[in-house]
């Protein structure tokens, strides 16, 4: 984009109308609440197999249990690769597993949110709403606790920087809420600014949902642009006007793309802090595979967001929390079609300079027949509501009070778990 | 004011909700057209059941799934490319063909039912399997039964091969069939889960874990016949799949029956009082608002029940509630209703095809973003490829998913777009009046007349919350 397309898009901020916001507003930085620590969450959406993901491959009842979806022994040819001589990384994660020698990727197995049947879309919505009943409630805690850090209102100096970043088309539950979020999503459309805008913005002055969004939308996007230098991949030469064909934007990133761009925003000294992302392909009830096949392929996926990631993210990886989590784990049995069906606990991952890794949490219930939940899932010893209360406390500096009250309500919420954090 | 003129204005307002909440958006005419009788112009189009011309002589699914299953066993690279180049343009040339039926229709109540239950009833190109033949599907499945009974719909969707293919029915067996026992295979409970969930119950419709396995035990033999059968990629009921023995669901016994028990099943579900719920629910939510009156709702619930699930009569009974007709625009377009509803707006001012514009792309196996068609284009731009939602849920159908803060500004940006391609010669105020009638408000209609271009003004009616919501 060029230098005074962004000028443009900036002016129409100021023309939004923040500035009577602003002189209300008492002048608190988000730079002194959240100083410069970041926090990513990725969401599987589909239910990941943590017993594929990481292999208990030392428990005694392994073998027999997976079948033909059991991974092989870390010395065995396309074995899993060893943690801590009890559990093992799918080899599709081999680019991440040196993270965990070098103490920035935690393992937690066993975990489950509070949700206990097997609906996808109900199961997604209690792992992001933060409560206990699926639709509880329309906000996301990711949104809250943003809201717990001063990001409910618009500071001053920098209008428009938004505390979250939702990466890719929409907004999804966890960052809804109150506190104001920043979008970006690539796009290859040319980009309305200045007059054209301020003509828009004055239709939408009647209808709050359109106004916001837009406003938000163009905080974003200004944002984004700022975040990503105009890099010229990524950016419009501005070609339609002069009727040539526009330089394509992929619309679709590929997981490299959409790693590094993230790391790119959240590096920004400026820029947002807390990111949400969406990683699809995990409900394989067919053709899962062990070191091939679906769940192989959505790992390499996972593990090319991660490692890009880290890139993009440049020194401030060493203040970042990457947390890897899905609404469900799947069936501990194949089912009859080389798959495997929905079912409980699972495995999440903290990845990041900013974790106190090279470990696996588990309080470990075993896979013989009655020690599976209902008979059929791996059964849930801890809950990811304290794995997430502990990095919001520890990294981010949420206290107690507020995270028990605002963030994850609810009865029988889980104390934080302590120590997740490098100090 | 005269008593006339004021009943002719509150005609015209009800035949511009008529077009535009219910249809898919008004094209130059269509509000005079409505306008003597908005609820009997919709009405009409209820009976108007015939296949839009634009999908006439489209492939069946099981040509689709022939050639998909052909493309999967060929071994070589070399050769196994084209036959998938072919699949994935056969898909976009259908989806393409679908959009200009949605644009061209004379019936834009039908279509956008049709579109409805296609959603309600999802199947994505996610699933590589049945990618080439999700529109084949719809006409197939969904098509002939948007205003039948809804036992009937859902016998036709949970026996479509495209359906047991997307939720892997296809190759469920239980667990003590023949073929289980002979070959380690077992059951599969993604259909029966969904089916319960998602097509009748609902979530919250009173159903257990066992129930979903008893339905996937009870569907175990619903497959589709392979490439080494007869009539490949038609329903086959494969006796050696399906599990023996009794069944209960939902505390009602199925004795051994074979293929019986499903059909029995299916009857019962559509009758269930959780499905009458369900549906209305969704038909509420779709056309009247993201939080629908519950008074709607009951009103569409007892439709159902009163009608054993007769469509056309709930979208008789949906089509005369006050609540539906109310002037506050309350549910925000989809992308796909946003770009329908532009080109319908445009129809025969400028070559329909001009619209939108975009770049090919084009995904690592993933949903295709490139077309050649730019409406198809469009949504693949606007974030609703059709035929691709993220899950079998379908695409979600309030504002909160639509109306994002990076959404708006890329149906701001995409409005812009459109206008620098399509408003050149044009005259936007005109289109303004032909496409919103009196839903175009003051503010708008001079914005659209003091825009410094037709490209602008077109621009700003586009991005207008009147023609942004419905």
């Amino acid at each position: 984009m060029s230098p005074i397309l962004d000028l443009n898009r900036r002016h129409l901020l100021a023309s939004l109308g923040t500035a009577a916001a602003m002189a209300a507003m008492p002048r608190v930085s988000f730079a002194r609440t959240v100083g410069d620590q970041r926090f990513v969450l990725i969401v599987l959406r589909g239910g990941m197999d943590g017993l594929a993901a990481v292999a208990p491959y030392a428990d005694r009842d392994y073998g027999s249990l997976r079948g033909r979806l059991a991974l092989a022994d870390p010395n065995a040819q396309g074995g899993v690769l060893d943690l801590n001589g009890f559990f093992g990384l799918n080899p599709a994660l081999a680019d991440i597993h040196p993270w965990y020698a070098e103490g920035q990727l935690l393992v937690a197995h066993a975990v489950a949110t509070p949700y206990r049947d097997r609906s996808h879309f109900d199961a997604q919505d209690l792992l992001e709403n933060g409560t206990v009943t699926p639709h509880g409630t329309a906000t996301g805690w990711l949104n809250r606790a943003i809201g717990q850090l001063g990001g409910g209102q618009l500071e001053g100096g920098a209008a428009g920087r938004r505390l979250g970043l939702a990466v890719g088309q929409g907004v999804p539950l966890v960052l809804r809420g109150t506190a104001p979020v920043a979008s970006w999503a690539p796009s290859p459309l040319k980009e309305a600014d200045g007059d054209f805008l301020d003509r828009v913005a004055a239709l939408y002055a009647g209808d709050p949902l359109l106004a916001n969004a837009l406003k938000a939308g163009l905080e974003s996007a200004s944002m984004a642009d700022h975040a990503l230098n105009a890099d010229a991949d990524m950016s419009m030469d501005g070609g339609m006007a002069d009727g040539s064909a526009p330089k394509a934007k992929s619309v679709r990133l590929d997981p490299a793309q959409l790693g590094e761009t993230t790391g790119r925003l959240l590096a920004d000294a400026n820029g947002p802090r807390i990111a949400a992302l969406d990683l699809q392909g995990w409900d394989t009830h067919t053709q899962q595979g062990t070191t091939a096949g679906r769940l192989a392929g959505a790992l390499g996926n996972l593990s090319k967001v991660l490692v890009s990631l880290r890139a993009g993210l440049g020194p401030a990886w060493s203040q970042t929390v990457v947390a890897v989590v899905t609404e469900f784990g799947r069936t501990a049995r194949p089912n009859g079609t080389g798959g495997t069906d929905h079912g409980t606990a699972t495995a999440a991952f903290l990845a990041g300079g900013a974790v106190q890794g090279g470990r696996v949490l588990a309080d470990w219930p075993g896979l013989a027949d009655d020690r599976l939940y209902q008979g059929r899932d791996l059964a849930p010893t801890q809950d990811l509501r304290a794995l997430m209360k502990g990095v919001l406390q520890e990294h981010l500096g949420l206290d107690a009070g507020a995270l028990n009250k605002a963030v994850f309500p609810g009865d029988g919420s889980p104390a934080a778990v302590p120590g997740l954090i490098r100090t | 004011m005269t008593l006339q003129a004021a009943t002719l204005q509150a005609a015209t307002l009800q035949a511009a909700i008529a077009t535009n909440r219910f249809g898919l958006g008004a094209r130059p005419g269509d509000i005079t057209a409505a306008q003597s009788d908005p609820r009997g112009w919709l009405e009409a189009q209820l009976a108007q059941t015939g296949t839009p011309p634009e999908l006439r002589g489209l492939d069946s699914s099981a040509t689709r799934l022939d050639a998909t299953y052909a493309a999967r066993k060929e071994k070589d690279e070399e050769a196994r490319k084209p036959l998938r180049d072919a699949l994935r343009e056969a898909y976009r040339d259908d989806a393409a063909r679908r959009t200009r039926a949605a644009i061209a229709t004379d019936a834009p109540l039908r279509e956008r039912l049709v579109h409805f239950w296609s959603n309600h009833f999802t199947v994505s190109v996610s699933r590589p399997i049945v990618a080439a033949a999700v529109v084949p599907y719809e006409t197939e499945a969904i098509r002939p039964h948007v205003t039948g009974r809804f036992a009937d719909l859902l016998l036709a969707v949970t026996r479509h091969p495209v359906m047991l293919n997307y939720l892997d029915n296809a190759v469920s067996a239980g667990p003590d069939s023949p073929a289980a026992i002979r070959r380690q295979r077992g059951l599969n409970e993604n259909l029966g889960r969904e089916l319960l969930e998602l097509h009748t119950l609902g979530v919250d419709g009173g159903y257990s874990q066992t129930d979903v396995r008893e339905l996937a035990r009870i569907l175990t033999g619903w497959s589709v016949a392979a490439e080494r059968d007869r009539d490949t990629g038609t329903f086959l009921f494969r006796a050696n799949l399906h599990e023996p023995g009794d069944k209960v669901l939902l505390g009602q016994r199925y004795g051994e029956d074979g293929i019986g028990e499903g059909l029995l099943a299916l009857q019962r579900l559509a009758r269930h009082p959780a499905t009458a719920r369900h549906i209305a629910t969704k038909l509420a939510r779709h056309f009247i608002a993201d939080a629908p009156p519950p008074a709607a709702v009951a009103a569409l619930e007892k439709s159902y029940r009163d009608s054993d699930g007769d469509l056309g009569e709930v979208t008789r009974t949906l089509l005369r509630l006050d609540a539906a007709w109310a002037p506050e625009q309350r549910k925000v377009k989809t992308p796909t209703e946003l770009v329908i509803s532009t080109a319908r707006a445009l129809h025969g001012t400028v070559h329909g095809s001009e619209m939108g514009h975009g770049s090919e792309t084009g995904g690592d196996g993933g949903p295709p973003t490139g077309h050649a068609d730019p409406t198809v284009r469009s949504l693949a731009l606007l974030g609703q490829m059709p035929f691709a939602a993220p899950s079998p849920a379908g695409w979600p159908d309030q504002a909160a998913d639509w109306a994002g803060p990076e959404a708006v500004v890329q149906r701001v940006d995409w409005a812009l777009t459109v206008g620098e391609k399509l408003g050149d010669g044009i005259d936007p105020r005109q289109i303004a009046e032909q496409a919103l009638g009196p839903l175009a408000s003051d503010a708008t209609r001079q914005a659209v007349s003091r825009a410094p271009s037709a490209a602008d003004g077109l621009a700003l009616l586009i991005s207008a919350p009147e023609f942004q919501r419905r």
